[in-house]
C-alpha cells in the first residue's frame, strides 16, 4: 500500500468519511474571503518504558487521534478541533473555525488530487512492532549492565527508550490530498555517580525516523553509556567556570544549538512578517561572518527533525538561510509566505491535530568550513572550549540567546586543560554570528534527541555545526 | 448538560475503567479523567489573528499486577477505546518488574474530608466580546507612547472543565474548576533605530470578574516593554540580587524539587538528609494552604487520592518535611507526606518589607526582572542563568541592564536570603513578594 492507502485506511475509511464527505466540510468551512483552509487528521500510537534500580520501572502505552479543522482568511486563523474524527464533529469545527472568513458563498473543492508522488524518507513499518516487548526491555538492561560495569562509580543508572507511530491525512481546500506515516524513536542513559563522598549525573542518547533495532546496533548503546558515564566522571572534576566575556570555542555536532537560538527562531517567517524578530527585514545583508553558510533541511533521510512533506502538505527542502555571511531567506509555512510574497518552504509543522501550524525548523545546521579543529583550538591563548550544551533559549526581538554549557574546558595556551562547571553562555544573536573567526571542516549532526518548544508546542528537531571559534561571548561563570 | 450531570459522567467514566481493569486480571488500578473546553483569541495590530476553540479530553490510568505496574492513556473516552487502553496497560504491566513500593497509596490515607474550594466559575465569553476586549487592551499598550512601534499582540482565553480521580480502593472524586487570563506583549524601538525591547503584562484569575481591565493590562504591558529601552550590559561583579515576586516564585521552586521525592531517593539532590536541618535563614516561614478558597493550586487531595493538609515547609529556616508521593516515601522508608501533584499553594511569610524598602535595603545591585535558559544542576545546587533587569544604586533604579548572566549556588542562595517583601503578586500560584540574595556573581563585560 502507498502512504495514502494507508492513511485513508486508518484516518477515512473507519468513521465512514470519503472525498464526498469532505467536500461537504468544505462547504460549510470555505468563504469567498477564505485563503487557505485545511482538515488536519492524525493518528498517533507511542509506547515508553523504563529502568531504574536495574529493573523496568514502568512502562506506559499512549493513544491519541483526532482532527484539527483551519480556515485563514488574510493574517487571521480560524481553528477547531475534535479528539473524535466523524462527521458531526468535522462540521461542527467547521462552523466555527469559519465564523472569522465565512462569508455567504460557498467553498466546494472542485477535484480531488492525491499526492503520491513525494519519496518517502523513512520507513512507514511501525517502530512498535519492530521489537518484541522483551527485546525492547533488554535494550534496557544491556544500557544498565554495560554502564554499572563501565565505572565502579555508578550508583544508579536510568534508561528509557520510546516508540511513537504516527499518521497524518492532510485535505485542504485546493484540493490536494496529502498523507504521512511517520516512525520516531529515541533511547536515552542517564547515570549518576559517586565518588569520594560527590555525586553528579550525565545522559545521552540518540534515535531518529525508523525502527527500535537501530538501537540493537553492535556498540550503540555502549556508546552513550561510555558518553554519559565519561561526562558524570568528567563533572566530578569540574572547577569553577570563568566570569566575562571570554574567546569560545565550541564543539562539533549538538553544539548546533547555538544556530537554533541564535539565528534559526529569528529566521522564522511568522517573527520577521510581523517584524518583530532581531533579523526582521534584513534580507541580503551581511548577518555573520564571511564562510558562515547555514542550512534548514528537512530532507535527510531518517533524521529525528526530517519530514517528508510538512503538517501543511509540502514536501520538505534544503533551505538556504545564511550564504556566506548574506542573509538569504526565511523558514516559511503556508500562511506567512502567501502574506509576505512568498512560497512555503516545507517549515509548516504542528504538534498535533489539535495546535495551528507554525513556521518551524527541520535539521539545522551549519557548513563545514576549512580548519582544522586542532588548530582552531591551538589559534586560542586563553577561553573556554564549550564542548556539550544543555538546552538554550532565545529572545528574538532583542536578540539575546542562552545555552548551557554542560561539559566545558579551560583552553590555556591553546591547550584544552581543566574541566569547568556547567555554565550559562550569554550572546546577542547577530552580533554573535559575525564574531565566528575560524569554522572547523568536521562536520557534524546530533545523535537524534532535540525537541524544539515554540508557543506550546514541541516538535522533534535536529541540529549540527562543525567546530567554532567565537571571539567573544559572556560566560556564566563565578570565577573572577 | 448540567454540571452534576458531567461531574457523574466522569464519575461513572473511572469506574467502568476498574471494572475494566479487574476483569482483565489487575489486582489494583487508578485512573484519572479530564475532559474541559474554552475560546482562546489573539489579536495583532487591531485584527483578529487568531480564533481558536478547544475542546480537551483525557484518561490516564495505571494497573497494578500484585507489585508490577503498566499505564496508559487516550484521549478517545469510548467504551472500545477504554477497553484497548486497559488492556494495553495490562500487557504491559506482565514485562515490567516486581517493584514493592509500587502500588496504590494506603487506604487509610484517602481523603475523606472533600470541602467546595469554590474554583469553577466558568465564562461565558462571546467571540465578539472576546476580540473587543483584547483589541481594547492592545490599543491601550499602543496608544500609550509614540515609542511602542510594534506588537505580539494581545491574547484571552478562558477554560473551564472536570477532572475526576478514582482508585480501587473505593476512592473517587470530581473537581470543577476553570481559569481565564488577559494578556498583551508589545514592542519600543530604541532611539537610534538600531535595536528593539519586548516586554508583556497579564492578569489571571478563576473568575472572570476578578481580572484587571483590558485598559490597565495594556497599559503596564506598554510601561515595562519602554523600561527596557536602552539596555546595557553590566561588568563583572559581585552583587546583591532582589527577585521580583515572580522570579522569587521560581526560585523557591528550586527548594520544592530539592526536597522533591523523585529527587531526594535517586540521591539527586544538593539537599539529601536535610530534614531537620538548617537551609534557609531563622526568619524563613514556608507553608502550605491547600483550602485557600479560589486558590490556584488548592485541591483537597493529591494525584494519588491522599489527603492533603496545612503544613510548614520550613519553619525558623528548618527543613519540616520533604514533599513525598506514595512511591518516593516508600522507597526511603517513609510516609506519603501528599505531594505526588506538588505542595497546595506555597506561601513565604514576608519580612515586612514593602518593594521600595525592599530597594532601600538592597542599595546598590541588581532588580532581576527576567530569567533566560535552564542552567542549574540539582545533584550540586550550581546556578548559572541568563539575566535582564535594572541596575540599583542608593535603593533608585539606575537603567536597564541585559545580557548579563548571574551564577551561584543554590544552597548559598537560600542561606543568603535577606528579606522575603510584602509585594505579594496574586497572579502567581507561589504566595511569595519579592526575595534579596545578599549576593552572587554577575558576568557582563
Amino acid at each position: 500500500m502507498n502512504l495514502m492507502d494507508i492513511a485513508e485506511a486508518n484516518l477515512l475509511t473507519p468513521y465512514g468519511l470519503d472525498t464526498n464527505k469532505l467536500d461537504r466540510v468544505f462547504d460549510h468551512l470555505v468563504g469567498s474571503k477564505t485563503d487557505l483552509a485545511d482538515l488536519y487528521f492524525q493518528s498517533k500510537r507511542s509506547e515508553g518504558w523504563v529502568l531504574e534500580d536495574s529493573i523496568i520501572k514502568s512502562g506506559s502505552y499512549s493513544i491519541s487521534q483526532g482532527v484539527g479543522v483551519r480556515a485563514v482568511s488574510g493574517e487571521k486563523s480560524g481553528f477547531a478541533y475534535s479528539d473524535e474524527i466523524s462527521m458531526d464533529a468535522l462540521l461542527a469545527s467547521a462552523k466555527s473555525a469559519s465564523a472569522i472568513s465565512k462569508a455567504g458563498q460557498n467553498g466546494r473543492v472542485q477535484s480531488w488530487h492525491r499526492q503520491n508522488a513525494f519519496a518517502p524518507l523513512y520507513t512507514p513499518d511501525n517502530p512498535l512492532d519492530t521489537l518484541t516487548e522483551s527485546e525492547k526491555i533488554e535494550l534496557l538492561r544491556l544500557a544498565d549492565t554495560t554502564a554499572r560495569a563501565a565505572s565502579p562509580y555508578v550508583e544508579q543508572v536510568i534508561a528509557n527508550v520510546v516508540a511513537v507511530h504516527e499518521t497524518i491525512l492532510i485535505a485542504d481546500h485546493n484540493g490536494h490530498l496529502s498523507a504521512d506515516v511517520r516512525p520516531l524513536v529515541r533511547m536515552s542513559v542517564t547515570v549518576i555517580i559517586e565518588k569520594d563522598g560527590k555525586r553528579e549525573s550525565a545522559g545521552s542518547g540518540g534515535g531518529g525516523r525508523f525502527g527500535l533495532n537501530y538501537f540493537t546496533e553492535a556498540g550503540r548503546i555502549k556508546g552513550y553509556v561510555d558518553d554519559a558515564v565519561r561526562l558524570a566522571l568528567i563533572k566530578l572534576e569540574a572547577v569553577d567556570a570563568p566570569m566575562g566575556e571570554q574567546i569560545v570555542v565550541l564543539g562539533n555536532g549538538w553544539p548546533g544549538v547555538l544556530l537554533h537560538e541564535a539565528v534559526g527562531h529569528g529566521l522564522e517567517g511568522d517573527f520577521n512578517r510581523k517584524g518583530t524578530s532581531a533579523f526582521s527585514g534584513r534580507i541580503g545583508e551581511q548577518v555573520a561572518s564571511k564562510g558562515v553558510t547555514v542550512v534548514d533541511n528537512g530532507t535527510m533521510p531518517d533524521r529525528r527533525g526530517s519530514l517528508t512533506i510538512d503538517d501543511e502538505g509540502v514536501p520538505t527542502q534544503c533551505t538556504t538561510l545564511i550564504e556566506d555571511g548574506i542573509l538569504k531567506g526565511y523558514m516559511q509555512d503556508k500562511m506567512n509566505a502567501g502574506l509576505m510574497g512568498g512560497e512555503s518552504t516545507g517549515n509548516g509543522r504542528r504538534e498535533s491535530y489539535d495546535s495551528l501550524p507554525m513556521p518551524r525548523m527541520t535539521n539545522t545546521y551549519m557548513l563545514a568550513g576549512e580548519y582544522d579543529p586542532e588548530e582552531i583550538m591551538s589559534s586560542v591563548k586563553n577561553g573556554l572550549y564549550a564542548a556539550n550544551f544543555g538546552g538554550g533559549q532565545v529572545d528574538i526581538t532583542s536578540g539575546k540567546f542562552v545555552f548551557s554549557a554542560s561539559e566545558a574546558y579551560l583552553i590555556e595556551n591553546g591547550k584544552v586543560t581543566r574541566p569547568v562547571k556547567g555554565a550559562t553562555l550569554i550572546g546577542n544573536g547577530p552580533e554573535i554570528m559575525n564574531r565566528i573567526s575560524m569554522i572547523g571542516n568536521d562536520l557534524e549532526l546530533d545523535g537524534g534527541i532535540g525537541v524544539c518548544g515554540k508557543a506550546g508546542q514541541s516538535v522533534p528537531v535536529g541540529v549540527g555545526q562543525p567546530t567554532l571559534r567565537v571571539d567573544g561571548l559572556t560566560v556564566g561563570g563565578t570565577a573572577g | 448538560m448540567t454540571i452534576q450531570t458531567s461531574k457523574d459522567d466522569l464519575i461513572a467514566l473511572t469506574q467502568v475503567v476498574l471494572a475494566e481493569a479487574k476483569k482483565q486480571g489487575a489486582t489494583s488500578a487508578e485512573v484519572g479523567i479530564s475532559r474541559g473546553d474554552g475560546l482562546s483569541v489573539d489579536v495583532r495590530m487591531a485584527e483578529i489573528d487568531k480564533l481558536e476553540y478547544f475542546r480537551d479530553q483525557g484518561l490516564g490510568l495505571t494497573v497494578y499486577f500484585d507489585n508490577a505496574q503498566g499505564a496508559a492513556s487516550t484521549g478517545d473516552l469510548s467504551t472500545d477505546a477504554i477497553r484497548d487502553a486497559v488492556r494495553a496497560a495490562c500487557n504491559i504491566a506482565r514485562y515490567t518488574s516486581e517493584d514493592e513500593c509500587l502500588g496504590l497509596a494506603d487506604a487509610e490515607l484517602m481523603a475523606t474530608n472533600l470541602p467546595d474550594l469554590d474554583l469553577y466559575h466558568p465564562w461565558n465569553l462571546s467571540a465578539e466580546e472576546a476580540i473587543e476586549t483584547s483589541i481594547n487592551c492592545e490599543n491601550a499598550a499602543r496608544n500609550h507612547d509614540a515609542r511602542i512601534t510594534n506588537s505580539d499582540g494581545a491574547s484571552i482565553s478562558t477554560y473551564s472543565g472536570f477532572s475526576a480521580y478514582a482508585n480501587s480502593h473505593g476512592f473517587a472524586d470530581v473537581n470543577a474548576s476553570s481559569s481565564h487570563s488577559l494578556s498583551c506583549s508589545v514592542i519600543a524601538n530604541e532611539a537610534n533605530g538600531e535595536g528593539m525591547q519586548r516586554d508583556y503584562w497579564y492578569t489571571s484569575s478563576r473568575l472572570a470578574e476578578r481580572l484587571d481591565s483590558a485598559e490597565s493590562v495594556g497599559r503596564m504591558a506598554a510601561e515595562k516593554t519602554l523600561e527596557r529601552l536602552d539596555a546595557r550590559k553590566l561588568s563583572s561583579c559581585e552583587a546583591p540580587v532582589m527577585y521580583i515576586p515572580q522570579l522569587a516564585a521560581g526560585l523557591l521552586g528550586h527548594y520544592k524539587s530539592a526536597v522533591g521525592g523523585g529527587s531526594l531517593y535517586r540521591k539527586a539532590s544538593f539537599l539529601v538528609d536535610s530534614l531537620g536541618t538548617q537551609v534557609f535563614p531563622e526568619f524563613m516561614h514556608l507553608y502550605e494552604q491547600p483550602f485557600i478558597l479560589q486558590g490556584a493550586h488548592s485541591a483537597a487531595y493529591d494525584g494519588e487520592g491522599v489527603a492533603t493538609r496545612e503544613r510548614d515547609i520550613i519553619k525558623n529556616g528548618i527543613v519540616q518535611t520533604y514533599l513525598l508521593s506514595t512511591y518516593s516515601a516508600r522507597k526511603m522508608g517513609l510516609k506519603t507526606t501528599g505531594h505526588a501533584s506538588g505542595v497546595h499553594n506555597l506561601t513565604a511569610a514576608s519580612t515586612g518589607q514593602n518593594y521600595g524598602e525592599m530597594l532601600r535595603l538592597m542599595d546598590t545591585g541588581l532588580l532581576l526582572t527576567g530569567l533566560i535558559g535552564s542552567g542549574i544542576n540539582g545533584i550540586t545546587g550550581d546556578y548559572s542563568r541568563g539575566a535582564t533587569g535594572f541596575w540599583v544604586e542608593g535603593g533608585v533604579i539606575q537603567y536597564p541592564v541585559e545580557e548579563i548572566t548571574i551564577a551561584g549556588n543554590l544552597k548559598d542562595m537560600f542561606a543568603n536570603i535577606v528579606a522575603v517583601g510584602n509585594d505579594l503578586d496574586d497572579r502567581i500560584g507561589t504566595r511569595t513578594g519579592s526575595i534579596l540574595v545578599e549576593k552572587m556573581m554577575i558576568s557582563g563585560e
